[in-house]
């Protein structure tokens, strides 16, 4: 009903709409191609990345390419240095050797990370707290309309109002996706995003990350120990081992993909393999 | 406990009235029970008059003007005393918490002023100042000067490391990092100083003024003392009690209004 009634709109409209409407997606789908041309994803390349703390060598050369717009999942055991090349990644610490570049010139506003922890300001209003992912921007006449955007993509613009303590782990960090997500970042880096949520929660969070991303186009590397969630949302599964990528695991399952699909379980269990028979070795 | 249920933003600046009431319940039995045992003889007046005396008393130093101009003199000089002394360890507490130099050059010194109870100085005081405002002014704000120091301080250093990160990140500024991140973090904890504050201000001043004053609650008990007029005696003993609760009732109010994002804050 909805939809019928969008694509009957003046095309100017359509576009600006669709980009946030839920409902929309047969629009949305059919403009997929311009609207990542415009925005989104920056492709990615890492070469010879090293990082230690002290002794502790913790990243041993990574090389990487990441094409523009691609899912990325990264899994390996605890303390492989997971987050380590995240905040690399994000620039939150300074790189040993090695480099890490988007192809071109980038401003602070497109690398957004999100954390385990939503990290919400608790003395300000939820509205008020995703204005605070406008970086620079947070002071222009629209910060407003596009945090209130941003609440309504993550489906919490009922709770534009709220202190964060009322709210529940999983709507929290909806609003700390909805911070991440206003600046219309061109790669999102998660930190086990939803390590601390139910089964349930999870289930509707991946969800929402995989639509927010078809719907933006930006890359995306997500860090979990969750090997289910990897091949659940990932284009591509990278094992990290000994401060080195292991494996490189493509997942081509069409989306919307099937959970618990034969397909899906199968590479979810070569890769489980991979990462125990590496803690054997050790 | 009472305040805490109560709170609910828009109607907790008006007093909540359920708990306004019942707050007064057990005073006021304490001074029912009072007066009868006065009025029966079973303490005896010599010891401690009857409420009715107190409230005689009040009532001609109010018609002579002489009780309102000490409490306005005690008031005086708490809210000036409060103010330097707050005003200054406020500044040496956000110094301290946020610049490492400055942690090192001051906080050792400070932290070993602290040791000396603030009190033992009065005879130095009285020799440097006499017995004229600015030693009273100086006590207090001594006095005051260490909680809110100490709780700003540890009030800047618990905020969250992970907000002050996320605030780099979303790229906040030195000033809307403190703005926004540091000094509505370290809030609570100096709420708690200015509480803490609160309570030495008047024992300060009290102690001060009996000593060393000429005016003021403290000397008007002194006064009253010498001539044996217990009644005063009681009656300024009740209005520093009824001061103090005031103070700490405005910073309560206070804390409600600029915390009503903290949980203990919050309707249920
Ligand atoms: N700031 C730091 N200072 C010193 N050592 C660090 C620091 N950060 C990480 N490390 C060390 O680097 C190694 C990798 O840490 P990292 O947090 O990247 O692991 P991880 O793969 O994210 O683990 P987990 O799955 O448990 O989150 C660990 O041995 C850790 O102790
Ligand atoms: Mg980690």
């Amino acid at each position: 009903m909805q939809t019928a009634l969008r694509t009957s709109l003046p095309e100017t409209e359509l576009a600006g709409r669709a980009t946030f409407a839920p409902h929309a997606r047969v629009v949305r789908e059919e403009r997929q191609e311009e609207h990542r041309v415009q925005a989104s994803g920056l492709p990615l390349s890492i070469r010879g990345l090293r990082k230690s703390f002290g002794d502790n060598e913790v990243l041993r050369g990574i090389d990487l390419h990441i094409p523009a717009g691609q899912f990325v999942a990264i899994v390996g055991k605890s303390g492989c240095g997971k987050s380590t090349l995240l905040r690399l990644i994000a620039g939150l610490d300074k790189i040993d050797a090695g480099s890490i570049s988007f192809g071109q010139e980038i401003q602070p506003e497109d690398i957004r990370v999100m954390f385990q922890e939503p990290r919400l300001l608790p003395w300000a209003r939820v509205l008020a707290n995703v204005e605070v992912g406008l970086g620079r921007d947070r002071a222009s006449s629209d910060a407003h309309a596009r945090a209130e955007k941003a609440l309504i993509e993550v489906g919490l613009a009922d709770k534009r109002d709220q202190w964060p303590s009322v709210l529940s782990g999983g709507q929290k960090q909806r609003v700390a996706l909805g911070r991440a997500l206003v600046s219309r970042p061109r790669v999102l880096a998660f930190d086990e995003p939803l390590g601390a949520l139910d089964a349930l929660t999870r289930i509707s969070m991946q969800r929402l990350l995989e639509r927010v991303w078809r719907d933006q186009g930006f890359t995306a590397i997500l860090v979990t120990h969750d090997v289910s969630e990897a091949v659940a949302l990932a284009d591509r599964v990278l094992v990290i081992e000994e401060g080195r990528i292991a494996h490189d695991v493509t997942v081509n399952a069409a989306r919307p993909r099937q959970r618990g699909s034969a397909e899906l379980a199968g590479l979810e269990g070569s890769i489980l393999s991979h990462l125990l028979s590496a803690d054997d070795r050790t | 406990m009472s305040l805490i249920d109560s709170i609910s933003l828009p109607r907790s600046i008006r007093l909540p009235r359920a708990d306004g009431l019942i707050q007064w319940i057990v005073p006021l039995a304490i001074i029912a029970v009072w007066q009868v045992a006065s009025v029966t003889g079973f303490v005896p007046t010599r010891v401690l008059p009857a409420p009715s005396d107190v409230v005689l008393a009040g009532w001609k130093l109010l018609v002579s003007g002489e009780l309102v101009r000490n409490i306005w003199v005690s008031f005086w000089r708490a809210s000036v005393g409060f103010l330097i002394g707050g005003s200054i360890g406020f500044a040496f507490g956000l110094a301290n918490g946020l610049s490492q130099l400055s942690a090192r050059l001051t906080d050792t010194t400070l932290q070993m002023v602290r040791n000396v109870p603030h009190l033992a100085l009065i005879p130095l005081v009285i020799l440097r100042f006499g017995i004229d405002e600015s030693a009273k002014l100086f006590l207090v704000a001594l006095g005051v000067f260490f909680p809110i120091y100490l709780n700003t301080l540890h009030g800047i250093r618990t905020v969250d490391p992970q907000l002050i990160e996320m605030g780099r990140i979303y790229g906040m500024t030195d000033g809307e990092l403190f703005r926004r991140v540091i000094f509505p973090g370290a809030l609570p904890s100096i709420f708690v100083g200015i509480r803490f504050a609160l309570g030495i201000m008047w024992l300060t001043l009290i102690v001060a003024e009996t000593i060393a004053a000429s005016s003021g609650l403290g000397y008007m008990a002194m006064q009253a003392r010498e001539f044996m007029l217990i009644d005063v005696v009681v009656l300024s003993i009740l209005i520093y009690a009824l001061l103090g609760k005031l103070a700490d009732s405005a910073s309560r109010v206070l804390e409600r209004l600029t915390l009503s994002w903290h949980p203990a804050f919050q309707k249920r």
